[in-house]
């Protein structure tokens, strides 16, 4: 009949009206300040640093001062300087570092380009959205000291981006370690190897080219 | 009972209080000052009644839709303190009247200030004939039903003011809407009002509620709501009195998700909350127009109620016709300008009409009792009922049930 829709219209608010008072599962918002909802893992905005230790930020960053990212900023709001001096990294070895690093949040659009291009995983997006400032050319220019979060903090807003970054990072590390040790065994076979007056390996390789069946009278050897 | 009865002492309390005042006065001014204090009382009681609306409408939309709605708003001094809100109105006017009033530089200036001003100083003149209680009626008209169309109506033509003189084509265009559907819905709000007249065959308010203050076995009221021809008129007049308000699903006129706010595009700050005022005034007015026609006005509901002033009657009926209207507004969807016309040219003005006949024949069978009593009933409700289910199939054949293609 018509009208009949109205009423089980009506009917379904009359619910909601009910049950809101009684059953905080239907509620579909929350009271912000006091209470907020989780966000999902994939929000980003403004990046932030990476840094290996939670109690020396400063000394453990993963930014080697490349800047790549400075360069491929679409609106260019990081500023990098070089320092003039090394320190050691997280594998020990000796590398520049970012004397000053900024990044001007009112520029800055959160495209994640400077996260894609960095080969350190030395700069990611972060989650914060509470960023309202009163001074909007000092409080919003953030610098290294308040850019800098620890790596714990990554595996806390992006768990799976983190486990997958540390996976490599450790990956190549072992990587790296183990081509030391092959190197430095290497050439402390080929020192050892030196005094018993053995050929040089060069030849080796220019035998491997030479193709199979006869061989044509013009001597390869000397490629190396 | 120490407050019984028509002349108990809250029952008089208002009046005997403005009869104090006035009597201070001198003689030459009493007069003045007797009419200046209902008038101030009317508008302070419904400017507050309105402000308290807007919050109402506000935490109930909100609930309806499983929300919280507006909580916060305490008071300024005090820290930490939110009266659930309440307090929300008083902070939305300071906003209202703070904000920069823009007038557009191609306007027709004085008629742009004059619009809303026009507006709520009509909707306002509505409440002159509504008898809020038994002895509290602003203005005894003898024709003031006529009087009250006559002012809601010229609300319509500020309505076109604010539209023509913004100079803007939407403005123009969304009050040349909104007047097509005030004049749509006039028809039936009126013809639905007929009826009672034709009962009672009088236009004073004050007679009509009157003539609703009986009881059968001091339990069941003699409201019109309760006869078939009162009941039909009734939904037709909670139909029109959307329409004629601005309401959801009638909102039309300046449909906030669809239009730039239609004819009040042009308007800013104070005077754009003058014409949301008016609106509320508008509609509180309607609402007490149907109490006063079809809830038995001041009338109590049971006969040993009658202790409870007949004021606080009045008005909580009024709150009970707001509510339902926000329940409205909270639940259905907004119409296409086509079926909004459509529901009022073919659907509401002949069954207005139908029931105008209704009404007559109810008079002129008056004086059946016994078992014809029962049969004037059945008769009543099958003049309104049979032609409602004929034309509602008639009208929906072939719209519904919808089918959707690519939906679930």
């Amino acid at each position: 009949m018509l009208g009949s829709g109205i009423l089980n219209g009506l009917l379904v608010t009359a619910k909601n009206f009910v049950g809101s008072y009684y059953d905080p599962r239907r509620m579909v918002t929350v009271e912000y300040p006091e209470q907020k909802t989780a966000l999902p893992e994939n929000y980003r905005n403004f990046p932030f640093l990476i840094s290996e230790s939670a109690t020396d930020p400063m000394g453990t960053l993963r930014c080697v001062a490349c800047q790549i990212c400075e360069k491929e900023c679409p609106p260019q709001c990081i500023i990098i300087e070089k320092s003039k001096d090394k320190k050691p990294d997280a594998t020990g070895k000796l590398q520049l570092y970012p004397a000053v690093f900024g990044i001007d949040t009112s520029v800055c659009m959160s495209c994640q380009i400077c996260v894609e291009v960095c080969p350190f995983d030395a700069i990611k997006m972060d989650q914060v959205f509470e960023v309202a400032a009163t001074d909007r050319f000092q409080d919003l220019f953030l610098s290294r000291e308040q850019l800098a979060k620890p790596n714990s903090y990554f595996h806390q807003i992006h768990p799976t981006d983190a486990a997958e970054v540390d996976g490599r990072l450790s990956a190549e590390r072992k990587a790296a370690e183990e081509k030391a040790k092959a190197a430095a065994a290497a050439k402390a076979a080929a020192a050892a190897a030196k005094p018993a007056g053995a050929p040089p390996p060069v030849s080796s390789p220019a035998a491997a080219v030479k193709p199979p069946g006869p061989a044509p009278s013009t001597p390869g050897a000397p490629a190396a | 009972m120490i407050a019984a009865g028509p002349d108990s002492f809250l029952e008089r309390a208002p009046l005997a209080l403005r009869d104090w005042a006035v009597q201070l006065l001198p003689v030459p001014l009493q007069w003045l000052a007797h009419h200046v204090i209902t008038i101030v009382a009317v508008l302070a009681v419904f400017g507050l009644f309105f402000a308290f609306t807007t919050i109402a409408e506000r935490k109930l939309l909100a609930r309806l839709q499983n929300r919280l709605g507006p909580n916060r708003t305490g008071l300024p001094w005090i820290k930490g303190l939110r009266l659930f809100g309440l307090s929300q109105p008083f902070a939305d006017a300071v906003k209202a009247i703070t904000k920069e009033d823009i007038v557009p530089a191609a306007a027709d200036k004085i008629l742009h200030f004059l619009a809303p001003v026009i507006v709520v100083g009509f909707s306002l003149m509505t409440f002159a004939v509504l008898p809020f209680g038994r002895q509290y009626l602003p203005v005894d008209l003898d024709a003031a039903l006529l009087y009250f169309f006559a002012a809601g109506a010229a609300t319509e033509l500020a309505i076109f003011m604010a539209g023509w003189s913004s100079r803007n084509k939407y403005s123009l265009l969304a009050a040349m809407r909104a007047l097509a559907q005030l004049i749509s819905y006039e028809l039936p709000l009126i013809l639905s009002v007929v009826p009672v007249v034709l009962v009672t065959s009088t236009l004073s308010t004050k007679a009509i509620v009157i003539a609703q203050g009986t009881w059968s076995f001091g339990l069941l009221p003699h409201w019109f709501i309760f006869t078939p021809w009162g009941f039909a008129g009734f939904i037709i007049f909670l139909i029109a009195a959307l329409a004629e308000s601005n309401r959801s699903p009638f909102d039309l006129p300046e449909a906030e998700s669809e239009l730039v706010a239609g004819h009040l595009t042009e308007y800013s700050g104070f005077k754009y909350a003058l014409f949301f005022m008016a609106e509320y005034f508008g509609l509180t007015a309607l609402s007490g127009l149907g109490v006063t026609l079809f809830l038995g006005g001041w009338q109590a509901p049971c006969a040993f109620l009658q202790f409870i002033p007949s004021y606080a009657w009045f008005m909580m009926k009024l709150i009970g016709m707001i509510v339902f209207f926000i329940w409205v507004r909270g639940t259905l969807l907004r119409l296409r300008i086509d079926q909004l016309t459509r529901l009022s040219w073919q659907f509401l003005v002949p069954l207005a009409l139908l029931n105008l006949g209704n009404a007559a024949f109810w008079v002129l069978t008056a004086q059946w009792a016994g078992p014809l009593q029962l049969v004037r009933w059945i008769v009543s409700a099958a003049i309104i009922v049979v032609p409602f289910i004929l034309m509602g199939r008639s009208l929906t054949a072939g719209f519904a049930p919808r089918t959707y293609r690519y939906a679930p």
